[in-house]
């Protein structure tokens, strides 16, 4: 197999583990700002369930408990943020940010009081994880060229999670485009008034919405801390939320091309990995800071020109009341 | 007149005989927004299978009671019979399971939605929405040809003409299995041709036994399809008519009313020459409306000049135009002998600069920022005044001079300058914003809605602070729904209906009834 062709492997490779977080969340803010609840409290969430995912599998040695206790984590933080936004009409911003704020806090807090470790958790055993999954018939597939090998490499032998995160986009197209949920969904999203005035409840189909958001945000902690990693360490989302927000928005709050903008920001993070320290040819070599900001530049330059005008639902951000 | 006020208050329906079933009943239902009652113990019958019209200016109550008919509000007081049956409408929810449908002035439809996602929401058919819109658009195909109501089930609405918009409206509540429709001003956006499409699509539906609930403020409209009417004015129900045995004109008395004439003064005065000449104004507004066609007037010194005329028949667009608010598209003003082409550079400092002064008709949005103490609000717009400022800061001790003066000679209750204006009362508000203008020393004063909301206390002396002002020689162009006040205040009188103007009157010649009519577009003068 030729150097470069392995290269390529690999970054694909990690491109996906990279990117299944990222799917998660963006998948998550999908039905969060399609119900018309702006959600930049993804990366608290997934801050959140990211830190329960490993305390409560430390404690019980059952990675299946941990993803529960992370869903419930991250569902609690939703009901906060709609408590304060839906009930209270609130700044959706605000409670957002404050979430972001009280899971960074909280968890370092929680760590060092349970742990003591400076706000790790123990390191978990690989039983205690989700470990990879290897396809059957791997022998076999090598020996096909190219397509063995993408099968070998990139598809088989990840986690459960990762696998899950592409059901996730298949599972959100299919709730809001297909069913009669997602239909009141994308209408509370864009004139709750409509929604109102049909006999259906705003207040209740907007808790729906961002309580699925917050299951999915508990997955992607959960992936964080026991399948990818074996523990938790401090602020380990590391801007993956916002990353997420990014690529909803890049996706046009469509879960098909959002999925695809997850995988264009999970592979420039694993291309600025491959690169650190690399020399190339006229450039030199390229801080890494630069990689890490290219999905965030790349969103605003891409968004302002070359994709076309990405069009928010019509009612978000905007606390619904009856009465004027 | 009198014949009018024996009818306040009364109940029955003489037209209806008493076999008929009635479809709604409401009784004594009253509902207050704040201070504001919106409605004031309202009793209402409409009997099963008639179109029942409900009709009343601006502000009389019409919308709020059939919100509350629809579950939308909750009525402070009162009970609502369905079909004989007592019922607790709290939710729209509700209202829909108890068959009623209701079309909104603004329409509740989902812009990005196409005509069948919108007319199925809430009746989906299925948890699935392929299986459901297959089952739903066989049931719509079906009403929409029983009804005529014409639609393209694949078309987005945000793309579809309003006629279209309010057919799918239709069907949306039929879809819901309504057996009552209430409608809401549906004829404002509609043109001449889709007004009579939408009255045939109402013929068939009454005939097929469904009651409608229409709320206009057109008399025409009223004249030509309902069965029976009740005229609200000021939250009340004040007269029911059966359509037959009824004139537009005794339907615009009673729309109109009567209140108790506030006995004023008027300083006869020597009109001077012109200082607001209006030739030819025309205006489109944003969704391509023709809110104003052809407009000509001229306004003299010492003269107030009333413009009358139902609330969005072009008077708001004329106010926002003269003020500086709205670019001048097609015509010329003449403002103290300084000429405003089209799209010239109009604006409502430059308003100030040549002398003319506002008192918006909402002082809500418009004249006041609500949170801001008094003395902020009394120098809004004249906050670059040398005499408020030091250098470039503004100098609190001249402009509470100024202010503590201005609430004690204008009776701004309370007086004080340092209280947030959301505090005080509608009238005082009022007076204040009033105040603000006046002591800007006018040229021009362009007054709108000058007494909406206020007590009593504070019309009596809004109406004498208009009137020295105008014997100090401003031109006063005053814009009001109410009649009476209208009359009572000004020297000449313009009706204005449809963004025209209908007719031209001195007051002294003016009666109620002629101006109703004229008002109501029936009669050219």
């Amino acid at each position: 197999m030729p150097e470069s062709f392995q290269l390529i492997i690999s970054l694909l490779d990690s491109t996906i583990r990279i990117a299944t977080p990222l799917i998660f969340c963006a998948m998550a803010g999908i039905f969060s700002e399609r119900s018309g609840i702006i959600d930049i409290g993804l990366e608290g969430k997934m801050l959140l369930s990211a830190f329960v995912a490993a305390t409560a599998t430390f404690l019980t040695g059952s990675p299946i408990l941990g993803l529960f206790a992370a869903i419930l984590a991250s569902c609690g933080a939703s009901f906060i943020h709609g408590f304060a936004c839906i009930t209270n009409r609130g700044d959706q911003v605000i409670s957002g940010l404050a979430i972001n704020i009280l899971a960074s806090g909280l968890t370092i807090t929680l760590g060092i009081a349970l742990f003591s470790r400076g706000g790790q958790t123990p390191p978990l055993a690989s039983e205690q994880r989700f470990m990879p999954i290897e396809f059957p018939f791997l022998d076999e597939m090598s020996y096909v060229p190219v397509l063995g090998d993408l099968f070998v490499e990139v598809i088989s032998g990840h986690n459960i999670l990762v696998y899950l995160s592409v059901l996730a986009v298949f599972f959100t197209y299919y709730v809001i485009f297909k069913t009669r949920f997602g239909l009141r969904l994308r209408a509370v999203g864009e004139k709750p008034e409509a929604v109102d005035t049909a006999g259906i409840s705003v207040i209740k189909l907007r808790y729906q919405s961002i309580l699925i958001a917050g299951m999915l945000c508990g997955l992607a902690g959960a992936y964080l801390s026991i399948a990818h990693g074996a523990g938790f360490g401090r602020e380990m989302s590391a801007g993956k939320g916002y990353i997420a927000l990014a690529a909803m928005i890049f996706g046009k709050w469509n879960p098909i091309p959002t999925l695809f903008a997850c995988l264009l920001f999970g592979f420039l993070e694993a291309l600025g990995v491959r690169l650190e320290g690399v020399e190339l040819m006229w450039i030199g070599e390229v801080p890494v800071q630069v990689m890490q900001a290219l999905p965030y530049v790349l969103t605003v330059v891409l968004l302002a020109g070359f994709i076309g005008k990405a069009r928010a639902p019509g009612a978000i951000g905007v606390p619904y009341s009856k009465e004027g | 007149m009198k014949n009018i006020e024996n009818k306040e208050g009364s109940e029955t329906i003489e037209s209806l005989p008493s076999s008929t079933k009635l479809a709604i009943e409401l009784k004594n239902i009253t509902k207050r927004f704040g201070h504001v009652v919106a409605n004031s113990d309202v009793n209402l019958k409409v009997s099963t299978g008639t179109i029942h019209g409900i009709v009343g200016e601006n502000g009389a109550g019409k919308s709020t009671l059939m919100n509350i008919l629809f579950g939308l509000y909750k009525p402070d007081s009162g009970m609502i019979f369905l079909n004989g049956q007592a019922v607790d409408v709290n939710s729209p929810e509700k209202s829909i399971a108890l068959g009623i449908g209701m079309v909104h002035q603004h329409f509740m439809l989902v812009p990005t939605f196409t005509v069948l996602e919108n007319a199925m929401l809430g009746n989906e058919g299925s948890m699935f929405l392929q299986s459901g819109e297959e089952f739903v658009l066989d049931r719509l195909r079906g009403l929409s040809e029983n009804y005529g109501l014409d639609v393209d089930f694949e078309a987005i609405i945000s793309e579809t003409p309003v006629g279209m918009q309010q057919r799918v409206e239709i069907l949306k509540a039929l879809n819901r299995g309504a057996k009552i429709l209430i409608l809401d001003e549906p004829t404002g956006v509609l043109t001449p041709q889709e007004t009579i499409g939408l009255f045939d699509i109402l013929r068939s539906l009454r005939e097929q036994g469904v009651t409608i609930v229409l709320i206009t403020h057109k008399l025409k409209e009223i004249m030509s399809i309902t069965d029976t009417v009740s005229v609200m004015r000021g939250g009340k129900v004040v007269a029911n008519f059966s359509t037959e045995k009824t004139s537009p004109e005794e339907l615009a008395e009673n729309m109109v009313g009567r209140k108790v004439l506030l006995s004023i003064k008027k300083p006869t005065l020597k009109v001077g020459n012109p200082v607001l000449e209006v030739k030819n104004v025309s205006h489109e507004s944003k969704d391509g409306v023709n809110v104003l066609k052809d407009i000509s007037f001229d306004l003299r010194q010492g003269e107030i000049l009333g413009i009358a005329g139902v609330a969005g028949n072009g008077q708001s667009e004329l106010l926002d135009i003269l003020s500086g608010i709205e670019t001048l598209q097609r015509g010329k003003i003449t403002v103290n002998d300084k000429t405003i082409l089209p799209y010239q550079d109009w604006n409502s400092k430059k308003a100030r600069e040549f002398g003319v002064a506002h008192v918006p008709e909402d002082r809500h949005k418009r004249g006041l920022v609500l949170p801001f103490y008094n003395y902020e609000n009394s120098i809004l717009g004249y906050h670059r005044n040398e005499e408020y400022s030091s250098g470039f800061l503004m100098d609190k001790r001249k402009i509470f001079n100024f202010v503590d003066d201005l609430v004690e000679n204008f009776d701004v209750r309370p007086r004080s300058s340092s209280i947030s204006s959301s505090k005080l009362s509608g009238g005082n508000q009022q007076k204040l914003v009033l105040a603000r203008e006046i002591e800007s020393n006018p040229k021009i004063l362009l007054v709108g809605q000058p007494t909406r909301g206020v007590d009593i206390g504070a019309i009596e002396r809004i109406y004498e602070d208009l009137m020295k002002l105008k014997s100090k020689g401003t031109a006063i162009l005053l814009v009001s729904v109410e009649l009476d006040e209208i009359m009572s205040l000004s020297d000449r009188i313009i009706v204005m209906n449809q963004g025209s103007i209908v007719g031209e009157t001195n007051s002294s010649d003016a009666t109620e009834l002629d101006l109703g009519k004229m008002m109501s577009g029936l009669e050219k003068v």
